[in-house]
Parts: structure tokens; C-alpha cells; sequence
């Protein structure tokens, strides 16, 4: 049976020619395939991650400038009412002074009216006092000529008088 | 015989055979090529007796599947046209002559003042008149030389060394530069990365996968090639069957065979020699059964590759056969499309046998190098 007897020629040859094709194209050929497919391998896994990684950088920078944001809109917020406080402070302010003011000047008024009054009565009370010593002084000399006189002249005195 | 029967009762009325017929004439066909060549040859049928020469598909199938010393292309008006191939010889010293001086075993070669014939594509030690003495089984009894020659096999297998070494350099090639693959690359790449991911690193594990992949990959894309010259018609193929030849597929399996046992750790022997987890009673058969699947693996994974090969060129020469047993052109209406289906059917045998091959080589390495778990 020719078909299932190996023979030696053949088996010789396809041993020295497996081990070179081996040796050949593990030098030549798997070495730099299989190189080239593990280096792309693994620059499509890192291009992934630098990927996955910037998406996360991405989302972090939309957080922060949310965040921002944020900060911005409720310091806004805070200054409007501060001002807010601020101008209240100031009307309320004003608004005191004023009344301290026109408080002071009322009273200020009142007393330059409480002592014009005072030199008012003062000045009558002198003229007054003036006036009774003339007409003491009068009625003292009608009082040594005529006595009848003297008393008309009181009397017209004090009609003068509250003529005045 | 059975082939022969069947002809007489088919004749030239092969053109309405029914199909049942077909598949008969195909099933005797085949047997007849499995019959061995001697056996075959004779015949009883008057009306082929008066033909110089019989048609016999038999020998055909074999003189196809079989390795030859010469390359024979095609037979014209009487006169064999083939390619001469080296024959080397070792016979107290190296003997080297071309294979046409056999003149296609008409003739007697004188080389370093010994004879040699060719008989049935096995050189005889002979004397100058080429004298042949007999057994009674018809075998010839003479010396036989160490044959080393450059047979039609060795050759399609040179051509398929070279090819194979021009796609994967050329592929390795295209790599340089940008890591992206070019031309044939990027068809190679897909199978390359197949055998890595889907061969090595499921059978052999992450860890140790990378030492054997060398030889896995040259084994799968060695059997696969050599599968694919073997279904052409013209040189590097034509004829050569070299996946298809018990020698080659021994030595791929003797490859995977020294791997499995140099690189087999402890483990490996423990399981072989004193299977743990089982009776101390069993243990001793258990050693006896593992101890011949050490060879029974690597030699069923040569019987498995070169019977397949083998079948598969067998089949399409006995279709292709049947138009010369019927003597009639019609036949190839029947014929021609079989053997377009099998010949697809062997495109994917191709393929295929490279990967069990490759895988079962890959599980038995596997196998021998994991790290058991301990029970």
C-alpha cells in the first residue's frame, strides 16, 4: 500500500522545509505582523482612553463653568442686594437726619421765638415800668397843685395807656 | 469490477441515467479507486478487451494522489508530457540524475556504476539489462535505494514555501511605516489575528500562547496553501497532493507530537502517569490509556488531514473519471457539475482542515502546558 507508507525521501524533505519556512517566517513575517497588530492594538486602546479621558475633562470643564456660573449669577445676586441695603440705608439715613434736622431748626425757632418773647416782655415790662414812674412822676406833681387835676390826669393816663 | 458491471448496463445510454443510477455509478466509482492498483486492473468485459490500453480510473485516482518522480502535465498522441525532477539517491554515496533519463520507466539508469529502474514510481537497484525479479504477490524483490529525490510532492511543496513566504513577507512588508495594513495585509490580518485570539489564546491560555504561535500560524496557513495548490489543475499544483501524502501530514503531526511532550509540565506527566481523582485501583489502567493517547492524538491528526485531502482528490478524479468509463462526452453533463460542487466542497475542506489541524494542535499544547488547578 503505497497510499499509507511514508516515504523517507518525503519525510526529509518536508521537515527541512517546515523547519525553514518556520524559522523563515517567524523572523519575517509573524514577528513584525504580529508586532504592527499588537502596537495598533494598543494605540486604538490608549486613542480610546485618551478619548474616554477627555470626555471626562469635558464634562469637568462644563461642570466648572456651570459652576461658575452659578457663583456668578448669586454674587450678582448678593451685590444687587447689597445695594439694595445700601440705598435703603442711605434714604433711611437721610431721611433721619433730615427729621433731626428740621427738629433742631423748630426747636432752634422756637427758642429764638420763646426769647424774642422773653426781650419782648422784658422791653414792655421796662416801658411799662418807665411809663408808670413818668406818670408816678406827673401824678406827683398834679398831686401838690390840684387835686381834682391830679386824678383827671390819672385817669387820662391809664386811657393812654390802654390805648397803647 | 463493480465499475465495470456497472458500464455494461449503462453503456452509451448515459445520457438518461436517473439520478439513483448516477449515485451508484459514483459510489462504485469510489470504491474502485479505494481498491488498490493491482487488484483493479483486470477484466472479464469482452468489449473493452480489444482496446490496447484500458481505461482505468483506479489508476488514475492513484497515479493523481500518489507522489510521482516526474511531473506529469498530460498525455499527447501517445507520448507523456512532463516536467524531469532531480532524483537523488543514497546508495554507497549520492546518486543525482534528471528523472527523464527513466525516459518514464522505459529505461535503465547507469549512475556511479550502478543500475536503478523505476517500477510503479519506486527505484529498484537493478543490473544493466534492468532485470526485475518478482514475489508471488507481484511485488519486485530487488534493493531498494534511500530515495531522496526532488519527487513532484517536495517540488509543489518548494512552490508552495515560496509563495507562502512572498504573502507573509510581502504582508509583513506593507506594515512598515504606518501600522495599517496593505494589499494582502489586510486580507491575512483577519485570519492571522484568528489564530492568535480564537486558536492560541483559547486553547493554550493568555499566559503562554505567545511561544507556539509561531508554529501554529506557519502550520495553519503550511496546510491550508498546500489543500488550495493541491485542487489546481496546472503546476504548482497539478497532481501534487502534498497535505493529501501520509509523510507529510506524519511530519506536521510529529511537529505538534515533540511540542506537546518537550513543553508538558509536571502536570501534564502526573495526569498521564497517576491520574489524580480517581480510585488508586483505576490509576494503573488510567496510565495505560493515557500513556497511548500520547501517540494516538498526533496520529490521528495525521490520518484525519491526509485522509480528508486524500478522499477529496479521490472523489473529483472519480467524477471526472465517469466520462471516460460511460466513452461518452454526455456523461459530463452529470459529471461536470458534481465535480464543480465538490470541488467547491473541497475549497472549504481546504480551509478547514487547516483549522482543525491548527486547533487540535493547539488543544493538545494546551493540554500539556495549563496549570491545573489542584483537586
Amino acid at each position: 500500500m503505497d497510499l499509507v507508507t511514508p516515504g523517507i525521501g518525503l519525510i526529509f524533505w518536508s521537515t527541512i522545509t517546515f523547519i525553514l519556512l518556520l524559522w523563515l517566517l517567524k523572523r519575517f513575517a509573524w514577528k513584525p505582523i504580529l508586532g504592527a497588530v499588537k502596537s495598533r492594538e494598543e494605540s486604538i486602546k490608549n486613542a480610546l482612553s485618551a478619548a474616554e479621558d477627555a470626555k471626562k475633562e469635558m464634562q469637568n470643564l462644563t461642570a466648572d463653568s456651570e459652576k461658575l456660573l452659578k457663583e456668578a449669577r448669586a454674587e450678582r445676586e448678593a451685590m444687587l442686594k447689597e445695594a439694595r441695603e445700601i440705598r435703603e440705608k442711605i434714604v433711611a439715613d437721610a431721611k433721619e437726619r433730615a427729621e433731626a434736622e428740621g427738629d433742631k431748626m423748630i426747636k432752634q425757632a422756637q427758642a429764638t421765638i420763646e426769647s424774642e418773647k422773653k426781650a419782648a416782655v422784658a422791653d414792655i415790662k421796662s416801658q411799662v415800668a418807665e411809663l408808670s414812674v413818668a406818670i408816678a412822676e406827673k401824678v406827683i406833681k398834679e398831686k401838690f397843685s390840684d387835686k381834682a387835676k391830679q386824678l383827671e390826669l390819672v385817669d387820662t393816663m391809664l386811657g393812654e395807656v390802654k390805648l397803647n | 469490477m463493480h465499475g465495470n458491471f456497472e458500464v455494461d448496463q449503462c453503456g452509451l445510454k448515459a445520457m438518461c441515467m436517473s439520478v439513483q443510477k448516477t449515485v451508484k455509478v459514483l459510489l462504485a466509482a469510489i470504491m474502485l479507486a479505494l481498491v488498490p492498483n493491482t487488484g483493479a486492473a483486470a477484466t472479464s468485459d469482452p468489449a473493452n478487451a480489444s482496446e490496447e490500453k484500458e481505461f482505468n480510473p483506479a489508476e488514475l485516482a492513484m497515479e493523481h494522489v500518489l507522489d510521482a518522480h516526474e511531473w506529469h502535465l498530460a498525455d499527447y498522441s501517445g507520448h507523456s508530457v512532463s516536467i524531469p525532477l532531480p532524483i537523488i539517491l543514497w546508495d554507497n554515496g549520492l546518486k543525482v540524475f534528471m528523472s527523464s533519463a527513466f525516459d518514464h520507466g522505459h529505461s535503465v539508469v547507469e549512475s556511479g556504476g550502478s543500475h536503478y529502474v523505476i517500477e510503479h514510481e519506486t527505484i529498484y537497484k537493478t543490473d544493466a539489462g534492468g532485470t526485475l525479479t518478482y514475489d508471488e504477490a507481484g511485488h519486485p524483490t530487488n534493493e531498494k535505494p534511500l530515495d531522496f529525490s526532488i519527487t513532484k510532492n517536495v517540488a509543489s511543496m518548494f512552490l508552495s514555501v515560496l509563495l507562502l513566504l512572498g504573502i507573509f513577507i510581502g504582508a509583513a512588508r506593507s506594515y512598515s511605516g504606518a501600522n495599517v495594513p496593505r494589499g494582502i495585509a489586510s486580507f491575512m490580518e483577519p485570519l492571522i489575528v484568528f489564530v492568535r485570539d480564537d486558536i492560541a489564546k483559547n486553547n493554550i491560555g493568555e499566559a503562554k500562547y505567545r511561544k507556539f504561535l509561531p508554529y501554529l500560524l506557519t502550520v495553519f496557513f503550511f496546510i491550508w496553501i498546500n489543500n488550495l495548490i493541491g485542487l489546481l489543475p496546472i503546476p504548482p499544483g497539478g497532481g501534487a497532493n502534498v497535505t493529501g501524502n501520509i509523510a507529510v501530514t506524519m511530519v506536521l503531526a510529529i511537529f505538534t507530537f515533540i511540542l506537546t511532550n518537550i513543553y508538558g509540565n509536571k502536570d501534564y506527566w502526573k495526569h498521564i502517569f497517576w491520574m489524580p481523582g480517581v480510585p488508586v485501583a483505576v490509576k494503573p489502567l488510567l496510565a495505560i490509556v493515557e500513556f497511548l493517547g500520547i501517540f494516538t492524538k498526533p496520529f490521528a491528526l495525521m490520518i484525519r488531514l491526509f485522509a480528508n485531502i486524500t478522499a477529496g482528490h479521490i472523489i473529483i478524479l472519480s467524477l471526472i473519471s465517469l466520462i471516460f468509463i460511460f466513452e461518452t462526452e454526455w456523461a459530463s453533463i452529470a459529471s461536470v457539475p458534481f465535480v464543480i460542487f465538490m470541488s467547491c466542497i473541497e475549497l472549504l475542506v481546504a480551509l478547514l482542515q487547516a483549522y482543525i489541524f491548527t486547533l487540535l494542535s493547539a488543544l493538545f499544547i494546551g493540554l500539556a502546558v495549563q496549570e491545573h488547578e489542584h483537586h
